[in-house]
């Protein structure tokens, strides 16, 4: 790895972490407060690619075990894994893999719709499917229900993975960061 | 550093090292997920109160149950005890209590520079797959040099738009700030390796 890649990895750690610490950006037309990190997830994952992603990620959860309140809400410390969302969390670091990965492959054809299909995929498919049964088990909740009662926050995740997928066909036009994989030498870097 | 859950008394709790709390944490989850009897559970909380008390740590920094048990904790319980029975409720509400509690305490007890330090130390072995302490260190402290800056951004991006009557269009803050920071990215890369620090050494 690059320092530079090395430094991304840090900046996107600490952009979703940021994300977390803020007042949830309004919008004027749904009631729903885009405050949640898995905005930061989607944005990390089709900004930077699977493999600084996931790192990124697994760097903001060593910082959260540590006891930094960094999660939305102010929670943190290793109280947060075994509550009932702990698996949501966790969630996020093959979710950033996953988006990233897609995003690698769907590079040079990438357009919003594709791009939200892949957010959804990974913000919403990878992360429930992991924070379902950790909630069931952590709750000793049968699946289903512990399925229904998530439900609950899929609005929010759609309009998350439109955002995310809006950001990230603009900035492959403004600033693209991903090499697609069979892209020989990288490219020199933007000034 | 203000973040931190970090509660400063002197006591035997407090200057158990980091990574003994850490590791009894992890015996005690699975301990609880494999046997969790009533009785066991009842003196697993008991231990852990026991614990609080000497770490001499009070109602303050307990409060932090309210919300958890008003809106988790009690929530669970009816739902479970009307679905599955009232005894599956308790022993269920109680042992994610317990391990929150006892997580909990672990986080206030243990600075979290001294975690992240044992975790440093923890993911040493992974040196051989080429993740270099050096590297680990690096990426640790400037995420958390720039989770205030970044959060600084955010502010500003919108105050910008905000002038522009665009606050409350997110695309409009989204995109500047990642632009903001990949560019920061790219002029401190630049900074990191004119001070001669080598990335792909994996010493």
């Amino acid at each position: 790895m690059k320092t530079r890649d090395l430094v991304h990895v840090a900046l996107f750690a600490a952009l979703v972490a940021a994300l977390g610490l803020l007042p949830p950006l309004t919008l004027p037309v749904i009631p729903v407060p885009i405050t949640a990190q898995t905005l930061g997830v989607m944005l990390a994952g089709s900004t930077l690619g699977a493999r600084k992603a996931g790192l990124s990620l697994l760097l903001f959860h060593l910082l959260v075990a540590a006891g930094l309140p960094l999660l939305s809400g102010g929670h943190g410390g290793l109280a947060v894994y075994p509550g009932p969302t702990g698996g949501f969390f966790v969630g996020f670091i093959p979710a950033a893999f996953v988006i990233g990965w897609l995003t690698e492959r769907a590079w040079h054809r990438l357009s919003v719709p594709l791009a939200f299909a892949i957010n959804m995929l990974g913000g919403v498919g990878v992360i429930y499917a992991v924070g379902i049964p950790w909630l069931a088990a952590s709750a000793g909740l049968p699946l289903p229900k512990a399925a229904w009662g998530s439900l609950l926050f899929l609005p929010g995740d759609c309009v998350k993975a439109a955002f995310a997928a809006s950001a990230a066909v603009t900035l492959k036009r403004a600033w693209p960061l991903i090499q697609p994989p069979r892209a020989a030498e990288p490219p020199a870097p933007p000034p | 550093m203000s973040l931190g859950l970090y509660v400063h008394r002197a006591s035997p709790v407090h200057s158990t090292p980091a990574g003994a709390k850490m590791l009894g944490l992890l015996g005690a989850a699975i301990t609880l997920l494999l046997f969790s009897s009533p009785p066991v559970l009842a003196a697993a909380l008991a231990t852990t109160l026991g614990l609080y008390a000497l770490a001499r740590l009070g109602p303050r920094e307990l409060a932090f149950l309210l919300p958890l048990s008003a809106w988790v904790l009690l929530p669970l319980f009816v739902l479970q005890g009307v679905l599955s029975g009232w005894d599956t409720a308790t022993r269920a509400v109680l042992r994610l209590a317990v391990l929150v509690l006892l997580a909990m305490l672990v986080s206030l007890t243990t600075r979290a520079s001294d975690q992240l330090d044992t975790l440093q130390r923890a993911l040493r072995p992974l040196a051989r797959f080429g993740v270099s302490p050096a590297r680990l260190g690096l990426l640790l402290a400037l995420t958390l040099r720039f989770i205030p800056l970044v959060a600084t951004w955010v502010h500003e991006v919108r105050e910008a738009q905000r002038a522009r009557g665009l606050e409350h269009h997110p695309l409009a803050v989204l995109v500047p700030l990642l632009v903001k920071t990949l560019r920061t990215a790219d002029a401190l890369a630049e900074a990191i390796d004119a001070r001669g620090f080598d990335a792909e050494d994996p010493s």
